[in-house]
Formats: structure tokens, C-alpha cells, sequence
């Protein structure tokens, strides 16, 4: 009887990479689901899209690599990718828009570089990044205003037309400035009690963004639970941007109060699944704090200047 | 084993999962020097330098043993083994083998006989041959595989594992590394295995080694928690193997540099000394030469003028002239003609005076080259000297008592004509 020769360890018992990224998947739902419900179908219609294209584009890279195709699909990291993107995106940007961050997230920033593993920075965030650049009235006048799903925001099927006619901007009735856009270009001549009374922030703090943030937080928080993520991250990235935030902006006449750093824009998102990117983020636990507070830190500076998807993209 | 070290504290430790082996513990510890302390279940708490860790909170120096931190730590079958050694007379004949895995029906510790077949104690443990696809010798991170089961029981032989395929799968490929650093986390030495990894692979042994590669015990943690299923311990084995056949040529290499440099400096030495042989014998004959030509020109002038065909034909007659008293010295002396005798000894002794001189001025000359080198034979030449001038002395006095003795004889010779 021929038995397997093979030199030790003979035991292993991790999560593999692919079980990991589900995981970052499912922890995601949450958001995504508050993010349908308080601002109608265009994230999750973005979210397929761009995850189709992500795995679309990555086999089609792969394939000119020459290396396995089906191999490093698997391990599902194109998809978070595209998800990531199709979270951060605006609601109604145009499909070209997506389809542009999505295969630049790809192809340019993580393929190009050595595939998995050897990309220096998070290939959504350099999608995201380049079209914001590159595009931004698509990406400045797109934002959905906060309207229950299924109360006020646009159908499913106009949702989808929009998208997919490409135009640049859409519809006004259904777009608004977000939260702290609002709050940044209104507090120069108004007090905070006459800009807080734009319906864009509704009775609690901004309307729709709070519950949105409150599940990215939910699922960082159970990413954290299941150890798939360590604190460190986040907490640096939250610590940094308390304490810049209360040192200095307490004023709320003046500045952007914290709560809006907080809970209006894509502060959780950022915290919990961008910046956590393993490949491109610090390793060892002192350095993933100072990583954190780093990128919070640097999120404060121009947080006055710039809106949070992309201040998260810029500044992990 | 107290007994002989005589130590401050004497610690057993034991794991959690074993609350049987604690309380009979308990009870055969109490009263005693020995401490028994209970420890969390944690792969790997049992390695020498984890356990001192755990159990003292001394760590045991990189690259060194537990002696240098004045620890001894021995495992429970090595102290039962000297204490029956001890008490009982008895050697280390048996040991208590864990035979273990799914395929087999009734896992259990077994005691057996140094030398039993693993065959034997699989089947007592009732395995299922068919089923068996991987047989372990050690732990599952650690062991070794067996290609038979024909194997003995020897010393050393702590656990069995027959593993059947599921049990024990083939290792999924390897994917890239995502920089988790849960290897890191995982490391009981506290090392770096994702940097270890990156320098072992691009086979930078020299980061590889300054990195403590070789604190490395090979556990298995680093792998059994790496996500991208990369094999670690295999890149390390790899890059240990590598570093020690390098060391290895290096050793070599020196060594061989030795031998050559040795041997180019014995060729050069000997070169040296011929040199200076050659250099002797050269100036010998290049004095004894001069001192021809100079006795050559000597006779020249002698002779009738400087003519050198008389200063030849003198050379010659002088030759057949020593010639011929060679020839009448080769003679038996007849006791009446001491004239004749004596007038070619005049010559020979002469000849003798004149050789001698001249040996003395070479020795001489070659003394005061070696005086001025401050060469090492100084004193041997200081002898040669002393030597030929002793000569020259004999010579000069057997020269002189020759004459006088002709001299005599010729007045003796006289009066019997």
C-alpha cells in the first residue's frame, strides 16, 4: 500500500482567501440593503454591474497573463472589488462611469502591478479615484436624494434607464447635495441651525446616511467578531478622526460637526472594508493602529473641502 | 534528576485537555519538591522553549539552549525512564506509543516493547488497512511519513497517526500571499514568517538568516493558519538547507585557501633559499676565477714579460711540474733521497698554502656579505672562516718546516757528495 509521502505539516486549517472575501461580502449586505432602502435601486444595480465587470475584466487579464483563470477567480477578491465600487459610487452615475472605475480598479491597479497580493493600494479606491478625476460632473451631480424605496424614489426601471442611458447628469427632481457637501458650502454663511434644516438632513442627524453608516458599522463589527478583520484599523481610523475632529472643529457654526464625520458619507464603509484591504494596508498590529489613525487623520484635513467616498478613496 | 542538579524549582507541566493525568498528578506531586501547573491547550505550549516561556517566563537566547538560562527540562517518559533506570536497575526497554487517526478503531496509548513492528500495534489498535492513506510518525504538524508500517518501535517513536485521506488532504495549491500577517500572530518564536517567506523565495539567504531564520522550530503555526495555503515550514526547510550547504563551501573554500597559501609561501621559501645557494657557489667561483686570472697574471709577470705565451708556457711547466711530483710522491719513498722527497713536498705544500689562502679569502669575503645581510649563517661562516684560516696557519708552518728541513738537507746532502 503506497502511502502519501510528504514532509510536515500535515495539518491545515485556515480560511482560505476565498472564504474571507465572502465573508467581506456578506458583512456588506447590510449596507447595501440600507443603502436600497433609503436611496432607491441605483446601488444595488451598480453593485451587480460592477461586480460583473470586475470578474469580466479579471479573467480577461488573467488570460493574457497566461496564468489559471478559474483558480484566481475563485478566491473572490474581484468581487469585492466591484462591490466596493458599486457601494461608493453615485446612484445615478452613468454605466460608462462604473464601467470605467471598475476596469482601471482591475486591470490598472491590481493586474498590471502582479495580480493578488502585490498591489500597493486599494485597486477600488484607485478606480474610484480616477473617475472622480476624470469625470466629475458624473460624479458630483449624480447623488440620489434620501428617498424611501418604496416612497419617493425613482423605480426600478427608470433607476436602471438612467444608468444605462449614459447621460452625465441626471433627472433633478431625484438628485440633492450630500450631507456634508451641503454642510461644508452652507456653513460659510449660514448657522448650523439654518443649514441643518435642508431636507437633506431629515429629523436625525442626515437622513438615509446615518442608517447607511449604521450598517456598514453592523458589519464591520461581525467582520470583527469572526476575526476576519482585526480592531486596529478601524479603531486607528475613528480614533484619528475623533480626535482631529473634536481638536480641532468642535464649533459646529464653524465646522462640520463630528457626528456628520461620522455617520454622513462613507466614513463606516471606509473604516471597515476599505481601508482594511489586507494587501495594501500594514501588517503588524501597532502598525495597522498608526495606519489607521494616519488615514483618519488625513481624512479630517481637506474634510472640509472634500466628500467622504472620496476622501476615504484618496486617502487609503 | 533533582538529586544530582540540586535545582531552585522543579515544574511539571500539563495540559488542560487531560483532567485524569491532572488529578492523578495532583496527588503523586503533593508534598513534594515538584510543582505541577496546569497550562491552556495551545499547539505548540509542549516545545522545550515555548514550555520553559510558559512555565517560568524565562526565554531561552536566540541561537542557545536552555542550560544557559539555567534550565533543564526533560520530558515525562525520559524522567520515568532514569528513575526505573535508578531505583529499579532496569534500562529503557519500553515506551508508551500513541497510536492514533480515523482509520483506525480503537486509538489508545499503548506501552510497548522498544522493537515491536508498527504493524503489531496498528492492528491492536484495530486499523482499517484500506482506509489508511498517510502514516505518521510524530504529531500531525511535526511527524515525519512513513513509507511502510514495517517499522520498529525505537526510543524516540511517540505517536502513530493513520490518516485516512480526509483526515489528513493533500495540501490545496499554493496561492499568492495577501499580507494578512496571521503567521506573524501565529509564530511561538516571535518571528516574521511573511518576511522569512518573501527572503526564502527570492532567495536572499543572507535577510533570511539576520531575520533568525534559524530560531525557526518548524511547528507548522504559521502554515496551518496562512489563508493563501502557503507551505512556510517547507520554504524554510529550503532556505536552512541552503544556507548550511553554503556555509559548507565557505568552510571548504577557506580551508583550500589555506593550503594554497601555505604551499605558495613553502615554494617561495624554498625558491629563496636556492637563490641563495646559487649566489654562494656563483661568487665561489666567481672568487676562485679571479684568484686564477690574478695568480695567471702573477706568473705573467713572473715570467720574463708580459708576454702571455711565457706566462703560459710558465702555467704549463708549473702543471707538468705538479704532475710529476704527484708522480714521484705516488712513489715509495726511498729513505735515501729525502731530497727529492722533500722538494716536491715544498711544491705540494705550496700548492696546499696557496689553496688554502685562497679558500680562507672566499670564506672571508663571503663572511662579510653575510655580516652586512645580517644573514642567519653568520656563525657558521665565522667557523668556516676560523676553520681555513687554521688551514692557512698548517699549511704555512708544514710550508716552513719543509724549507728548513730542504735547507738542512741541502747542507747535510753537501758534505756526503
Amino acid at each position: 500500500m503506497a502511502f502519501v509521502q510528504q514532509s510536515s505539516p500535515h495539518a491545515h486549517s485556515a480560511r482560505p482567501t476565498s472564504r474571507v472575501m465572502l465573508w467581506v461580502l456578506i458583512a456588506a449586505l447590510p449596507g447595501l440593503l440600507a443603502q436600497t432602502l433609503f436611496f432607491g435601486w441605483g446601488n444595488l444595480i451598480n453593485v451587480v454591474f460592477c461586480i460583473a465587470v470586475a470578474i469580466a475584466s479579471e479573467a480577461a487579464l488573467l488570460k493574457l497573463r497566461k496564468k489559471p483563470v478559474a483558480f484566481f477567480i475563485k478566491d473572490n477578491t474581484a468581487a469585492v472589488t466591484g462591490l466596493l465600487l458599486g457601494l461608493s459610487l453615485p446612484q445615478f452615475a452613468p454605466w460608462w462611469v462604473s464601467a470605467v472605475a471598475v476596469i482601471s480598479a482591475i486591470v490598472v491597479a491590481k493586474q498590471l502591478y502582479g495580480g493578488l497580493g502585490s498591489n500597493p493600494f486599494n485597486p477600488a479606491m484607485v478606480g474610484y479615484a480616477l473617475v472622480l478625476v476624470s469625470f466629475p460632473v458624473a460624479m458630483t451631480t449624480n447623488w440620489a436624494e434620501p428617498a424611501m424605496l418604496w416612497d419617493g424614489a425613482p423605480g426600478f426601471g427608470e433607476t436602471l434607464a438612467t444608468i444605462a442611458s449614459g447621460q452625465q447628469t441626471a433627472v433633478d427632481g431625484w438628485t440633492m447635495a450630500t450631507p456634508l457637501d451641503e454642510y461644508k458650502h452652507k456653513i460659510t454663511t449660514h448657522t448650523a441651525v439654518e443649514v441643518l434644516n435642508h431636507p437633506t438632513f431629515g429629523e436625525g442627524i442626515a437622513k438615509g446616511w446615518e442608517w447607511v453608516n449604521g450598517a456598514f458599522l453592523a458589519g464591520g463589527l461581525l467582520l470583527i467578531g469572526l476575526r476576519i478583520i482585526s480592531w486596529h484599523i478601524p479603531a486607528g481610523f475613528l480614533g484619528g478622526l475623533i480626535v482631529m475632529s473634536l481638536a480641532f472643529g468642535n464649533n459646529a457654526d464653524l465646522y462640520t460637526p463630528l457626528s456628520l464625520h461620522l455617520l454622513a458619507g462613507g466614513t463606516m464603509l471606509g473604516a471597515f472594508f476599505i481601508a482594511t484591504d489586507p494587501v495594501s494596508a500594514a501588517t503588524s498590529h501597532q502598525g495597522k493602529l498608526i495606519y489607521g489613525a494616519g488615514i483618519g487623520i488625513l481624512i479630517y484635513v481637506p474634510g472640509a473641502i472634500i466628500r467622504t467616498p472620496w476622501r476615504s478613496a484618496f486617502c487609503s | 534528576m533533582a538529586w544530582i542538579l540540586r535545582p531552585e524549582r522543579c515544574v511539571i507541566g500539563i495540559e488542560d485537555n487531560k483532567p485524569e493525568a491532572i488529578a492523578a498528578l495532583k496527588k503523586a506531586t503533593e508534598g513534594t519538591q515538584t510543582e505541577m501547573a496546569v497550562i491552556p491547550t495551545k499547539y505548540p505550549s509542549g516545545g522545550e522553549k515555548q514550555l520553559i516561556q510558559i512555565l517560568t517566563g524565562m526565554e531561552v537566547p536566540s541561537g542557545g539552549i536552555p542550560a544557559d538560562i539555567g534550565v533543564m527540562c526533560q520530558n515525562i517518559g525520559t524522567a520515568v525512564a532514569v528513575a526505573k533506570a535508578v531505583f529499579e536497575g532496569t534500562p529503557l526497554i519500553s515506551r508508551v506509543v500513541t497510536i492514533t487517526g480515523e482509520a483506525v478503531r480503537e486509538p489508545g496509548n499503548f506501552e510497548a516493547l522498544i522493537g515491536t513492528p508498527i504493524e503489531h500495534l496498528l492492528e491492536q489498535a484495530g486499523v482499517n488497512q484500506n482506509a489508511v492513506s498517510r502514516l505518521v510518525l510524530g504529531g500531525p504538524m511535526m511527524g515525519y511519513t512513513l513509507t511502510t508500517e514495517a517499522v520498529p518501535v525505537i526510543k524516540t517513536t511517540n505517536c502513530v497517526i493513520a490518516a485516512t485521506a480526509a483526515e489528513l488532504p493533500a495540501p490545496p495549491p499554493e496561492q499568492p500571499c495577501i499580507r494578512c500577517g496571521q503567521c506573524a500572530e501565529a509564530c511561538p518564536m516571535e518571528l516574521l514568517p511573511q518576511q522569512l517567506f518573501w527572503h526564502a523565495k527570492a532567495t536572499e539567504f543572507e535577510k533570511a538568516e539576520h531575520l533568525n531564520l534559524f530560531d525557526c522550530i518548524e511547528c507548522g503555526a504559521c502554515s496551518y493558519v496562512c489563508p493563501s495555503s502557503i507551505p512556510l515550514v517547507q520554504y524554510y526547510r529550503f532556505a536552512k538547507g541552503e544556507i548550511r550547504a553554503q556555509q559548507a563551501e565557505q568552510l571548504k573554500a577557506d580551508r583550500a585557501r589555506e593550503r594554497f597559501e601555505a604551499r605558495q609561501a613553502r615554494l617561495e621559501r624554498e625558491q629563496q633559499e636556492k637563490e641563495l645557494r646559487r649566489k654562494e657557489r656563483a661568487k665561489a667561483a666567481a672568487d676562485a676565477a679571479a684568484k686564477k686570472q690574478a695568480e695567471a697574471e702573477k706568473a705573467a709577470a713572473e715570467g720574463d714579460a708580459g708576454d702571455e705565451r711565457a706566462a703560459k708556457a710558465a702555467l704549463v711547466e708549473q702543471a707538468l711540474a705538479r704532475k710529476k711530483a704527484k708522480a714521484e710522491a705516488s712513489r715509495p719513498p726511498a729513505p735515501n733521497e729525502p731530497p727529492a722527497e722533500e722538494k716536491p713536498d715544498i711544491e705540494a705544500l705550496e700548492k696546499q698554502l696557496s689553496q688554502a689562502q685562497s679558500k680562507l679569502e672566499t670564506m672571508q669575503g663571503m663572511l662579510d656579505d653575510a655580516k652586512a645581510q645580517q644573514a642567519d649563517n653568520v656563525e657558521k661562516l665565522e667557523r668556516a672562516v676560523a676553520k681555513n684560516h687554521d688551514r692557512v696557519k698548517r699549511a704555512e708552518e708544514a710550508l716552513a718546516e719543509a724549507r728548513q728541513q730542504l735547507a738542512a738537507g741541502a747542507t747535510e746532502s753537501q758534505p756526503t757528495h
